[in-house]
């Protein structure tokens, strides 16, 4: 493979894209949220399950590239357990970092997210890994209608 | 497949490679191979050095000055004029009107011919294989006057079935617009016999020819459309610059679309005397260096010959077409029995997206999306599609690297 991707694909997102972890509908949900991505036709349903003020259950379902889907599937991982404000703090990091706002701000505090930090040198490919970002984001305000990126 | 060599006319590929600059230029450290040339193509120096040398001499506002450098300005503007007229084979010089591109031609056939003609029940015919821009105009009038836009269908390679086009002409179709060629798909629609069909019931036809100008030769008169529309950029000539033909009794009959300056014979506070064809299409000043660029973008190709390009890109589409079907996991996606120069493709479980990213890093742009045609992805059930697409200057030897590329992708993700 050539050296210059690395960055951007490296083995963890391809090991998630291949095998995406939580990847089921939740029956039941409290929260549920479709994301969509019209420049590139990727769609995502979210699905969340809250126990005080916990997401207790998350699950995603939906078709998009090795970004969007191993984005999601590391999303899922991170969040699950975690209190809605300390996932929401999480939101606002991952995206300030990978939209390159922040420079100032560490990657491990990404833990294992950081491996998608390299997305900020592909502009086309930033909304590719937040899109699952922005529907939980959504999902935590409680909005009903679709998001999208555009 | 690959016979170049034993024909007796060789295509001039290194001296035609030679006058494009940009192809000259390394991507991501591997040599550029441009495959996005239905997203638009790149300018030979005889496009860009007409322009710099317009700008530089005889560049001035045209239709106004009685000084010579707006005279002069105003014979290369009328003579790209006369270029277009020539290469599209059209009657008469006034039948050439100058707009930002296809878009905003089919705009205004929408806005000019369709909006003041539509009632309640009447209606628009499209096909399934049309880009955005030939589907909204048409919804954003027919949805104005409670018209209705119906869809002529395709079959699976991507064909449009022309018995059921015929079927669903009738006494409320008040106009037929379709592509020439697909963007998405490749597929060249049968136009002549689609305008034959139409005018059986006395019903215009406009044909999108984004697509089709800049692989083989257009004739508006044998082909017997009422309106074609197509633009520069793709064409080798310069952005913003296009042109819309139209007959000229139907011009005649249409209102001005936008009002301004250049379309007015004369103007009181109570009315207004429109300007002749072609100038009253024209409102404001026009893109004149642009449409300077696209007259020599026309003289590029007519030098070339069209037939030669579009014997070149056949074979260079066969060569590739055998190649793909080669690749375990790649399907083509638009398999018309007739086609242009265009290869859109899925590779099993690799999304589009990432086939682009790692392309690109072996300094292949393609294209990797819906390619603004929403409907044709539905149609294939698929969310995006790769597609390289060819122009005059590729070679067989970048074929070859896309499919190497093609093949490491699918290794890398396997």
């Amino acid at each position: 493979m050539l050296e210059n991707l690395r960055e951007l694909y490296q083995e963890i997102v391809f090991d998630h894209n291949r095998n995406p972890r939580n990847f089921r509908p939740i029956e039941n949900a409290d929260r549920k949220i479709e994301g969509y991505n019209p420049l590139c036709g990727d769609r995502i349903t979210l699905y969340l399950k809250l126990e005080n003020g916990r997401i207790a259950d998350i699950g995603f379902q939906g078709q998009g590239c090795a970004i969007s889907t191993a984005s999601a599937s590391l999303m899922t991982e991170i969040v699950k357990g975690k209190t809605l404000t300390e996932a929401e703090k999480l939101f606002m990091t991952f995206h300030a970092i990978v939209t390159g706002q922040d420079e100032r701000l560490k990657l491990k505090e990404l833990g294992k997210l950081a491996v998608l930090a390299g997305v900020r040198q592909y502009p086309s490919r930033i909304k590719c890994a937040t899109l699952p970002w922005h529907s939980l984001e959504a999902a935590i305000k409680g909005q009903q209608e679709p998001v999208s990126t555009e | 497949m690959r016979q170049t060599a034993l024909r007796p006319s060789a295509y001039p590929i290194a001296a035609i490679r030679a006058d494009f600059p940009a192809l000259h230029q390394k991507v991501h450290g591997k040599p550029l191979i441009y495959l996005d040339n239905a997203a638009s193509s790149q300018k030979p120096r005889q496009v860009i050095e007409t322009l710099a040398e317009f700008y530089a001499h005889d560049y001035a506002n045209v239709h106004r000055g009685v000084h010579t450098l707006s005279e002069r300005a105003t014979a290369r503007f009328e003579a790209a004029r006369e270029a277009v007229r020539r290469f599209l084979n059209a009657k008469e010089r006034a039948e050439i009107v100058f707009v930002r591109g296809t878009t905003e031609a089919i705009n205004l056939v929408a806005q000019s011919y369709c909006r003041p003609r539509l009632q309640a029940g009447d209606e628009v015919l499209i096909s399934a294989m049309e880009h955005h821009s030939n589907i909204v105009p048409w919804q954003l009038v027919c949805r104005e006057k409670g018209a209705k836009l119906k869809v002529a269908p395709m079959n699976q390679k991507g064909e449009l079935q022309l018995d059921e086009f015929a079927q669903l002409l009738g006494p409320q179709t008040r106009l037929v617009a379709v592509a020439h060629m697909s963007n998405a798909l490749g597929t060249i629609n049968p136009v002549k016999e689609i305008c034959a069909l139409a005018h059986l019931h006395g019903i215009p036809v406009l044909v999108d020819g984004a697509q089709a100008v800049p692989h083989l030769p257009v004739d508006v008169q044998a082909l017997g459309c009422d309106f074609y529309a197509f633009s520069g950029h793709k064409l080798y000539g310069p952005t913003g610059i296009g042109v819309l033909y139209g007959k000229r009794a139907l011009l005649e009959a249409m209102p001005p679309w936008q009002g301004g300056g250049e379309m007015i014979r004369r103007v009181t506070f109570e009315a207004t005397e429109y300007n002749d064809l072609p100038y009253k299409f024209e409102a404001g000043t026009p893109a004149i260096a642009e449409a300077v660029g696209l007259g020599a973008a026309i003289e590029y190709l007519e030098r070339l010959g069209l037939e030669a390009v579009e014997r070149h890109e056949q074979e260079l589409l066969a060569y590739a077409t055998a190649k793909a079907k080669e690749i375990k996991g790649l399907k083509i996606i638009g398999e018309a029995s007739s086609k242009g120069a265009i290869l859109s493709f899925t590779l099993e479980g690799i999304h589009p997206h990432d086939v682009g990213t790692f392309l690109d890093h072996y300094g292949i742009a393609v294209r990797a999306g819906h390619h603004c045609a929403m409907p044709v992805m539905d149609f294939f059930n698929v969310p995006a599609t790769t597609r390289a697409s060819f122009a005059l200057y590729n070679t067989y030897e970048e074929v070859d690297s896309l499919m190497a590329a093609i093949q490491e992708i699918i290794k890398v993700f396997g």
